[in-house]
């Protein structure tokens, strides 16, 4: 039964690999930036959560409706401005770009909030509860609504990049920019949408991961960007729904893991991640589609 | 045929290809005094400032790794703190042996581009930015597995043995030649691999991919090569880094802090210069010192400096310096030159490489 249950708590975490790797898989999808800020932003999200809560004395829940128009808006700019300079130069000096924003963020917040973790909302009900199935298994009301989010967040990314507007346009841009520049589409402004429906994401999957669990400034990298790629990897490069089977294998790998020897939860993962590396390389869902 | 009329008007002895537009012997002399007078530096100043020296050396030989990677080779990765801690735990593997850990260091260098070969076979299947968070990957799997064995001290590190009975002085006199030959050996190294096939290879990809491999280029064997070459590098540092710190800990030598300052270094200095890692340590080491009681303050300084350098001066430092004066100390690539002699016209064709 340890097992079993071992299996459903790494199901539901999964939903939550999946909200962080989603946003990944978008911006480089989309304008072939890999931004390896993504977990740190996470991280502010996470945050500024907490910052927000402290100071307005908002219910907790409230925190999501500031942080992540908050957390888009900031994704806009910085696409619009520093992203956006980068790409004009190229490959590396995106990847420059984003690292050095990981380092600074990084250590901007350890020298400002000490290296101490911080969790969100512990007191709320939604967070320490859970139910029983029988008496083995134990599962909490927050991950299955995070994994509910995040099936909610992939349905609406589905839709929206499908049946709308500007799902369109990013679609046109990702497929062949300078045909849609031809046709009248704005691919910058195009790229900042991306990029805030990308930030907003990870401010969701920020905000649920101190709910869950409890962040520090190192948890941006050590954690949420290595898991988010490994989801990424896993599931397939360049699928939306890969993600989330990413995130779900992933998961359970670490689940099991840690029923092994709780010191092997983080291992487990990573190597499930180097196997499909080696052995199926374009994920399980596979598109095809090498970058 | 007609190639050859063409060409009439410029006859092929007027051109000459050189390294360089200068004489770069005294670059060598240069290079000779400076590192004979660093050798003599245990005997002339106190031992604090050789402990520094050895950090630099240390970043140094990082950057010149990562700058081979990046700048030569267009592969980016972060997770080089792999191989800097494999090549502490090598010397300390060693040492627990019964090795002279400064005798482990070559070994420690040499095992750390053994083990780049298995973890190239895995991380060259993904490009560019996908690469670059696998080699992360890489590097935190590996020191997870190495906190997994208690004998090497687990997950707290434990102090280097070895140096039992050697008097300090002579201690940090021995760390700072080590240090010292390790980074020359590096450079030199690296030298010699750009002008020779290799580095021909990498211009080629460089410039243009697709042309290269089908004209016959092996570029995943070119990519390969600098792959090992970087981690035995980065590996013969992290022993140093041992042998200086003497204590291996697994979560200080597989920091990511490593790869940040290597790469920080190399684009501050200048990417794709042999002469620019040499530039970006010396910013670093002052940042660094004057910075020193400010904890992570540095890394956020060399950090944004590091974003505005490849926004706007993408060459960097050494970048600069070269496009105002022209200057190579290291000449890796190619000049077509016309003969002084000629009356008129461009003295030097644009260079390639």
């Amino acid at each position: 039964m340890a097992w079993v249950n071992a299996i459903i708590q790494g199901v539901l975490v999964g939903g939550l690999y999946a909200l962080f790797a989603c946003g990944l898989s978008l911006m480089f999808g989309v304008m072939k930036v890999v931004n390896l800020a993504h977990g740190d932003l996470a991280v502010v999200a996470g945050y500024l959560a907490i910052g927000v809560i402290t100071v307005t004395h908002i219910p907790v829940l409230w925190s999501f409706l500031v942080v992540v128009p908050l957390m888009a808006v900031l994704g806009y700019v910085l696409q619009r401005t520093i992203l956006q300079g980068a790409l004009d130069r190229s490959v590396l000096a995106t990847l420059m770009v984003t690292f050095g924003l990981s380092v600074v963020i990084e250590n901007g917040l350890l020298q400002f909030f000490t290296a101490n973790s911080r969790a969100i909302g512990t007191g709320l009900a939604l967070v320490s509860g859970s139910f029983s199935i029988g008496s083995q298994i134990q599962i909490g009301y927050l991950l299955v609504v995070v994994f509910a989010v995040a099936v909610i967040v992939l349905l609406g990314l589905q839709y929206f990049l499908s049946a709308t507007k500007y799902g369109r346009l990013i679609r046109a841009v990702a497929d062949d920019r300078e045909a849609a520049q031809l046709a009248g589409a704005d691919y910058r402004h195009v790229f900042g949408i991306a990029a805030a429906i990308a930030f907003g994401t990870v401010a969701l999957g920020g905000i649920a991961y101190g709910m869950y669990s409890q962040l520090q400034p190192t948890t941006g990298t050590d954690t949420i960007l290595l898991f988010a790629f490994a989801a990424v990897v896993i599931g397939g490069l360049g699928s939306l729904w890969g993600t989330l089977l990413g995130g779900v294998v992933l998961g359970v790998a670490q689940q099991i893991g840690a029923q092994i020897s709780i010191s092997d939860e983080t291992l487990a993962g990573f190597i499930v991640f180097l196997a499909v590396l080696a052995l199926r390389p374009q994920g399980l869902i596979s598109r095809g589609a090498q970058s | 045929m007609s190639l050859a009329t063409e060409t009439t008007a410029l006859p092929a002895e007027r051109f000459r290809v050189t390294r360089s537009r200068r004489n770069v012997a005294w670059t060598g002399v240069g290079a000779l005094i400076v590192v004979v007078v660093l050798a003599y530096f245990p005997y002339i100043v106190y031992s604090g400032t050789t402990a520094i020296l050895v950090q630099a050396f240390i970043v140094l030989t990082m950057a010149s790794m990562w700058n081979l990677l990046a700048g030569y080779a267009g592969l980016v990765s972060v997770g080089q703190q792999a191989f800097v801690g494999l090549g502490a735990y090598f010397v300390l593997i060693l040492a627990l042996h019964g090795t002279s850990p400064f005798a482990a260091l070559p070994v420690a260098a040499i095992g750390c581009g053994v083990a780049a070969l298995p973890m190239w076979w895995l991380v060259s299947r993904l490009r560019s930015g996908y690469f670059a968070i696998a080699t992360w990957v890489l590097a935190a799997t590996t020191m997870l597995i190495i906190e997994k064995f208690s004998s090497i001290g687990g997950g707290t590190g434990m102090p280097l043995p070895g140096f039992a009975g050697l008097d300090p002085t002579l201690l940090t006199a021995y760390t700072y030649w080590a240090g010292l030959a390790v980074t020359v050996v590096a450079l030199v190294g690296i030298y010699l691999l750009l002008r020779g096939r290799l580095g021909l290879v990498l211009t080629a990809i460089r410039d243009d991919e697709a042309a290269a491999r089908s004209s016959g280029a092996r570029v995943g064997l070119a990519r390969m090569l600098v792959f090992v070459v970087a981690g035995a590098g980065c590996g013969a540092a992290g022993a140093l880094l041992a042998i200086s710190q003497l204590q291996v800990q697994p979560g200080a030598v597989f920091s990511v802090q490593f790869t940040a300052e290597m790469a920080f270094v190399t684009i501050i200095g200048g990417l794709g210069t042999i002469e620019g890692p040499i530039v970006g340590t010396a910013v670093y080491m002052i940042l660094q010192q004057t910075l020193a009681s400010y904890n992570a303050w540095y890394l956020i300084i060399l950090g944004l400096v590091a974003i505005v350098v490849t926004l706007f001066a993408r060459r960097g430092l050494w970048g600069l310096v070269d496009t105002h004066l022209n200057v190579r100390l290291f000449p890796v690539g190619y000049y077509l030159r016309l003969d002084e002699e000629r009356p008129r016209g461009p003295r030097a064709l644009p260079r390639r490489g």
